[in-house]
């Protein structure tokens, strides 16, 4: 037999397992335009659905006239909030613990809110009856600075808590607050500021923006009245709460709901929440008796669903003379748009952001985050972010560069001197998380040397000098960013959306002929879970990861989870998974035993099979396991083999990364070129490099975005200025810079394999990497803070406000 | 609204349908004819998640009215796997190299390449981050679309016998 001659590592190799750069299995469906979207999705009689959206940032609803619309050829049903109202559906409680109208109530907190839904037999039947509706408003007075919104006498926007002091996350001090998080030592921070050597000060900026994944937000809902059994398809990240969700809100028994997640075309965080869209769209069904589609266009996408960041960040850092940092002070004012819709664990309102002391060892360290209302969209999620994380990262990165530029100091030199040494692990950061495990200096230093870190410094000297002999018009920025993220939310003891546990699960099924089928609580935007959950399968239990089937995203038949976003698919799932699997090789080992008619502690396992210790040529491989457990009586075991995992993680995980970006500046037109970018990260154990690597390429492509020209934008009307493609920047291939990966292994000590997660990091660690090149290029006519996107506008600004402009 | 009729050969086969005479060639393809490879990623042509191969040319079907292909030649993502089934070279290369992550990019991406490679067989990395300029992807940063696409030229250049993918750009051709 051709197996009897393999060796193990043959053996190992062939099963595609961690560590292997395995093709995905998804791409022979997607490259063949095979893929099912949810705006592929076409049932018998499907009705279309789209909203009547408020032109004003501010306006009291005087009043909705429908008839027209209702007489359009085409149009089934219009909803206002007045139809919604006796089913208690006109608000919805949204995921932060604040509600949200579904249809204007009243009147409109921001423009692009959905005011009334049109159902009608097509798109453009539904466009001709949205265009159809009369809506009068009354405008009200804008307000879409989040400081002059706690001005006393600003304009009340949420006219709905008017009386209310206490919120979700405890008291509110005015009208437009929503909650004050407070964390770390505030008088023991304040004490260290009044007495260190130095203390840098700087507002640090991180401006709104938008996920935009390629495939808007949509559902097709699907209400059988026979069965009475709602059926719910959608671009959901996380279908089992969805499913909770809904039946909390709508009434329906959860068993009668199944939500299924078909492929999603991409995420990025803004497929968490759960939109007006969505319960309109329920409604319409149980109306019309029929499946009713709703899917954004672009710019219904850009208005309304998700915006991301959008904090304001007032810092002050202490060190001594020599740069040892002694304190870190934040104050935030967070912009949460018309209703507080952010997606966060329920006990952190502003997220993670209190791992804003990064990758150092900071002594003391206080952080403050108000959040409040403004005429803007509602969101606040996590855009390929672990809750406000991207946030935190870019906040301490400037605020080293600040503190840098203070003490007159190379800033790869300040951050050497103040990471946390590996001795240190596991570490007690001040605003209380316990890092498990990193090796930063090596990270560290491993980039410096990658990019020939004092030649460049050399390089960028001499062309300073010939700036200024005015023989270029050129500057080189060199952007540096060691980024220390959090993921893999998370312990059931502090992390958990709306009362539901972030644990996550998996479902193993071994066939009797030794292949399998696995279920898992999460769900793939791109990240290509069918490939590598196969492969930590394939690794544990020694079946080729190519005879394993993945599914998730169908709530009838996957096990419970939170779902996928937070970089928390491979911490929480995949180590579910890994669990599941060896609750399998376990059952395996007492069946291998009996077959091989001796004592279970008498084999052990290797790659695919269990082997009598002392006795290699007596094994029986998981195949013929596989096949015994379904054919053969064995005293005290079970038939079958089958496991499930439900994994409650003992804490978060902690990759890091060092990212190191070279640039040059046009100072005259204010354009820039990427010379180089490269990226470390450290994910712990790399289950398919080839997997991580396409991770970094995108994620530092959207960093990109967001630091050099993507944002969303409003006038002092509340207009939204970016609402296409045309404004909003998206890089193409041409101005997408070219990037070259490495990495560290420092594997997470409680993960089951010692994996991390790396999905977040090239955007944690990219946006103040591009951003701090910017910086760097002006520092020596002393630029110290200028806010991101750095446009080519604003970078000729910079330029201009420095007077290089001559 | 009245509705046109509207007869045109898509992936080598005639097909013809009612339309609106607004209807946009996107919709017309995805929801009357069941052809749901292009995507929608914009309906405002800038981000060629919807583009499709007309009359040999690259055009993003949700800046054409349904009625404006009439008579065309049309190749979808769909016409360009091999008639035994098995995935055309660019659709091989984009799975090799990874140019692809949630695939949503990919059907218009793969059709702009496509056409792409017969404008330049032997096009530099330039020329083809510049030539699939009009397709934006969210996921995959571009660098390994880049390498699938220059790897699929070199492919194609190496058997010079025509692979099934040229057959197609081919009757697209003659159909003109
Ligand atoms: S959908 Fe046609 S270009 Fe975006
Ligand atoms: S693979 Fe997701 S948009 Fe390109």
């Amino acid at each position: 037999m051709k197996d009897e001659v393999q060796s193990p590592e043959e053996r190992s190799a062939g099963l595609k397992g961690l560590g292997c750069s395995r093709k995905r299995v998804e791409d022979v469906r997607f490259t063949q335009g095979r893929g099912n979207y949810v705006d592929d999705i076409k049932l018998d009689g499907m009705l279309t659905g789209d909203f009547v959206r408020s032109p004003y940032a501010h306006a009291r609803i005087l009043s909705i006239n429908t008839e027209a619309a209702l007489a359009v050829p085409g149009v089934l049903a219009v909803l206002t909030a007045k139809d919604l109202e006796p089913l208690g559906l006109h608000w919805m409680p949204t995921l932060a613990g604040d509600k949200q109208m579904v249809l204007a109530d009243g009147k409109v907190l921001f423009q692009g809110q959905e005011v009334a839904y049109v159902v009608a037999t097509d798109r453009y039947a539904a466009a001709d009856g949205v265009a159809a509706v009369e809506v009068d408003y009354e405008d009200l007075p804008v307000v879409t600075d989040p400081f002059k919104a706690m001005d006393p006498d600003a304009p009340v926007l949420r006219e709905d808590l008017a009386g209310q002091t206490e919120g979700a996350h405890g008291p509110r001090r005015h009208h437009n607050h929503i909650f004050t998080w407070e964390q770390g030592d505030k008088a023991a921070t304040e004490a260290v500021l009044a007495e260190a050597d130095v203390v840098a000060e700087e507002m640090v900026y991180y401006h709104r923006t938008h996920p935009m994944p390629l495939e808007t937000c949509g559902c097709v809902a699907s209400m059988d009245k026979v069965t009475g059994k709602l059926t719910l398809w959608g671009t959901f990240q996380a279908p089992h709460a969805v499913r909770t969700v809904a039946s909390l809100i709508s009434g329906i028994a959860e068993h009668n709901i199944r939500v299924i997640s078909p492929d999603i075309g991409g995420g990025f965080g803004n497929k968490v929440g759960v939109y007006p869209g969505y319960v309109c769209s329920i409604v319409a069904s149980i109306v019309t008796g029929k499946p009713v589609k709703w899917v954004e266009s672009r710019m219904d996408n850009l208005m309304s669903t998700a915006f991301a960041r959008d904090y304001w960040m007032q810092g002050k850092i202490a060190a001594t003379k020599e740069g040892k940092i002694t304190g870190l002070w934040c104050h935030t004012t967070a912009d949460h748009g018309g209703f507080d819709a952010c997606a966060d664990p329920t006990k952190f309102p502003a997220g993670f952001m209190n791992i804003c002391t990064g990758s150092y060892d900071i002594p003391v360290a206080y952080l403050a985050v108000d959040g409040v209302y403004t005429n803007k969209a509602p969101g606040g999620v996590a855009y390929r972010c672990s809750f406000r994380v991207t946030e935190a990262a870019y906040f301490i990165e400037r605020m080293i560069e600040v503190l840098a530029i203070r003490l007159n100091m190379d800033a790869a030199e300040l951050r050497r001197i103040n990471f946390i040494r590996k001795d240190q692990f596991p570490y007690q950061s001040a605003l209380g998380w316990e890092y498990d495990s990193g090796d930063y200096h090596t990270a560290w230093e491993k980039a410096l040397n990658a990019v020939g870190y004092d030649v460049l410094r050399r390089e960028q000297a001499e062309r300073l000098e010939a700036f200024k002999r005015g023989e270029t018009r050129k500057l080189i920025g060199i952007g540096l960013t060691h980024f220390t993220e959090i993921v893999g939310a998370g312990p059931v003891k502090n992390c958990d959306i709306l009362g539901l546990g972030m644990f996550d699960s998996c479902e193993i099924r071994i066939h009797p002929t030794g292949s399998a089928i696995a279920r898992l609580g999460t769900i793939s935007q791109g990240q290509g879970h069918a490939t590598t959950f196969a492969q930590i399968i394939a690794s544990e239990i020694g079946i080729p990861a190519d005879d394993i089937t993945l599914e998730e995203g169908d709530t009838d038949t996957a096990p419970y989870g939170l779902g996928t976003y937070g970089s928390r698919s491979t911490p929480v799932a995949g180590a579910a998974t890994a669990m599941a699997a060896r609750k399998i090789r376990a059952k395996a080992q007492m069946i291998a035993a009996y077959l091989l008619e001796v004592h279970d502690d008498d084999v052990e396992f290797e790659v695919d099979r269990f082997v009598v210790k002392g006795a290699p040529e007596r094994f029986k491989t998981m195949k013929e396991i596989a096949f015994a457990s379904y054919n053969q009586a064995i005293p005290g075991v079970e038939p079958g083999l089958e496991a499930v995992s439900y994994y409650d993680p003992p804490n978060m995980t902690y990759p890091f990364g060092a990212y190191i970006c070279v640039m040059e500046i046009d100072v005259d037109t204010g354009e820039h070129e990427v010379r180089s970018f490269y990226a470390l990260d450290d994910c712990g154990t790399r289950i398919n490099p080839m997997i991580i690597e396409g991770q970094v390429h995108g994620g530092a492509t959207e960093g990109y975005a967001i630091a050099m020209g993507q944002e969303i934008a409003y006038d002092e009307m509340g207009n939204h200025k970016t609402a296409t493609l045309m404004d909003f920047f998206v890089p193409t291939a041409w101005e997408t810079p070219h990037y070259t990966t490495d990495f560290t292994v420092t594997p997470s000590p409680h993960h089951p394999i010692g994996a991390k997660g790396v999905g977040e990091s090239p955007n944690v660690g990219s946006v103040p990497c591009f951003s701090n090149a910017v910086h760097d290029a002006f520092r020596p006519f002393g630029l110290v803070q200028s806010h991101m996107p750095h446009d080519h506008w604003r970078i000729w600004k910079i330029a201009e406000d420095l007077g290089l402009h001559v | 609204m009245s509705k046109m009729h509207i007869k045109f050969h898509l992936n080598g086969q005639e097909v013809e349908g009612l339309a609106e005479p607004r209807m946009l060639l996107i919709h017309f393809l995805r929801e009357n004819l069941k052809v749901t490879g292009p995507h929608i990623g914009c309906e405002t042509s800038h981000c060629g998640a919807c583009t499709v191969d007309l009359n040999g040319k690259s055009v993003k079907s949700c800046t054409l009215f349904a009625c404006q292909a009439d008579g065309a030649a049309i190749t979808t993502v769909e016409g360009l796997t091999n008639p035994d089934g098995t995935l055309g070279v660019l659709q091989e290369m984009f799975r090799e190299h990874h140019g692809l992550q949630c695939g949503f990019c990919t059907p218009g991406m793969i059709t702009r390449a496509h056409r792409l490679l017969q404008e330049n067989p032997t096009p530099t990395e330039e020329e083809v981050r510049f030539g699939i300029s009009g397709n934006l992807c969210r996921c995959t940063g571009y660098q390994n679309i880049v390498k699938a696409i220059l790897a699929a030229a070199e492919q194609l250049n190496a058997h010079k016998a025509p692979s099934s993918s040229e057959a197609v750009g081919q009757n697209v051709e003659a159909a003109e």
